[in-house]
């Protein structure tokens, strides 16, 4: 098995690293530059736990081909609070309980801002549709639905970060 | 397993690397082949790519479309030209797969996936092959698994005129599920009559098929509740539904009618 290497930028910050071929995103996020965040749920492309941004656009990382990363910009959750301050969908997701055991919430969490960042002001409909693809097992939804409308409000699709 | 991944700035290259190797896939968007993977499949160890800005173009030809087999759901919903088919790439998935999974991929998903394909059926989807081959795409869908190895290069699909397109895909999970089953229909009207019907259905076999019992029983009937009681009656005529975890083949027999019924009416 050959290595590749891939270079990319996370959160900001430019990462090189050699993957295997074959390897998924979700990999070599998790085991090769350290950032935990996006989740191994289904490797199937049925839960959402593991979505990123890439370009602003979400994908499921455990179905990308990693090296077809070459050159984009990703983003994951590890990257949303900025020295020690959440970010707003986080701030809102905390006061609407719209995490238990939190296995979903940073596929959400990505979900909704990718909504967000295009739709500074979605309508319910609109946020039950950005996060279709994702599943919860614990809230029944509501809570989320309600965390991601209450962060539009603050302003959190007007945020750069 | 080892993989081995080769990528090509053209189809035609994709597409001979291909043939000459029974242990490679071609990947697009990577929602069925990076599965694979992730379920440790044995039966490939050579993925191949291909960079050919070509099969990401929409193009329209006369009164006819040609889509490339790279163009993602996303690219659908984006297109002007393919507003008819916003309700089937809305259908396909959450946003994520959407940016994801394309046209191409979707002629090769196994049950109970494939809602785009049972559209195709019905818009008279010609499947072009990277070396110029064209084969209609039911009976493409027939020799999918022993075709000589190739690659879906796009499709060329009719434009139909208002109202005459119609799509449905039910599903037992609220907004997005797997599709129990998915209907597409083709129903133009010559005098308040129907003439030239196509009727297609995914996850109701191996592959998504056109419906010739109820085609039939369309033909020269009114679209209301008298006139479709026919096509009604043989909605599921010459079908034998698969058994699941959606749903039983008894219980896709005896929804069938109604959601046929759905789609005609409602659209």
């Amino acid at each position: 098995m050959s290595k590749k290497p891939v270079q990319f930028t996370l959160n900001g910050e430019t990462k090189a690293v050699f993957v295997d071929d074959g390897q998924n995103l979700l990999d070599v996020l998790r085991r090769g530059v350290g950032d935990l965040s996006p989740k191994y749920g289904c490797g199937q492309g049925t839960c959402g736990a593991c979505t990123v941004l890439i370009d602003g656009e979400p994908h499921l990382s455990c179905l990308t081909l990693a090296e077809t990363v070459e050159g984009r910009a990703l983003s994951s959750t590890g990257g949303l609070a900025q020295g020690g301050e959440l970010h707003p969908l986080q701030d809102a997701f905390m006061r609407h309980f719209a995490a238990q055991c939190g296995f979903c919430s940073c596929g959400m969490l990505m979900a909704a801002k990718a909504l967000l960042d295009r739709t500074p002001n979605p309508s319910r409909d609109e946020v039950v549709e950005a996060i279709s693809g994702n599943i919860c097992r614990c809230t029944g939804y509501e809570p989320i639905i309600e965390a991601i409308l209450d962060a539009a409000q603050n302003g959190a699709g007007r945020r750069s970060a | 397993m080892s993989i081995s991944v080769k990528t090509f700035a053209s189809s035609a290259e994709a597409a001979s690397a291909l043939s000459g190797d029974r242990a490679a896939r071609f990947m697009g968007g990577g929602t069925l082949i990076m599965r694979a993977v992730n379920e440790g499949d044995q039966s490939f160890n050579t993925i191949v790519l291909a960079s050919d800005p070509a099969l990401k173009q929409v193009q329209p030809q006369g009164d006819r479309l040609i889509i490339g087999a790279g163009v993602t759901m996303t690219q659908i919903l984006a297109s002007r030209d393919l507003d008819f088919l916003h309700p089937v790439a809305r259908a396909v998935g959450g946003p994520a797969i959407r940016n994801m999974a394309t046209v191409g991929g979707n002629l090769f998903a196994a049950h109970p996936y494939g809602d785009m394909t049972a559209a195709l059926l019905v818009l008279d989807c010609q499947v072009t092959l990277a070396g110029g081959q064209s084969t209609a795409l039911a009976d493409f869908l027939r020799d999918r698994e022993r075709e000589p190895r190739s690659l879906v290069a796009s499709v060329s699909i009719a434009r139909p005129q208002r109202g005459v397109f119609k799509f449905r895909k039910v599903s037992r999970v609220k907004p997005k599920g797997v599709s129990l089953m998915t209907i597409a229909a083709w129903v133009p009207q010559s005098g308040g009559r129907v003439s030239g019907a196509r009727i297609a259905y995914s996850s109701m076999g191996p592959t998504p098929m056109r419906v010739p019992a109820v085609e039939q029983a369309l033909e020269g009937a009114a679209l209301d509740e008298t006139g479709i009681s026919s096509a009604l009656a043989a909605a599921t005529n010459g079908i034998e539904p698969p058994t699941d975890s959606i749903a039983s083949s008894w219980y896709r027999r005896e929804v069938a009618p109604v959601h046929l019924k759905r789609t005609l009416l409602e659209g």
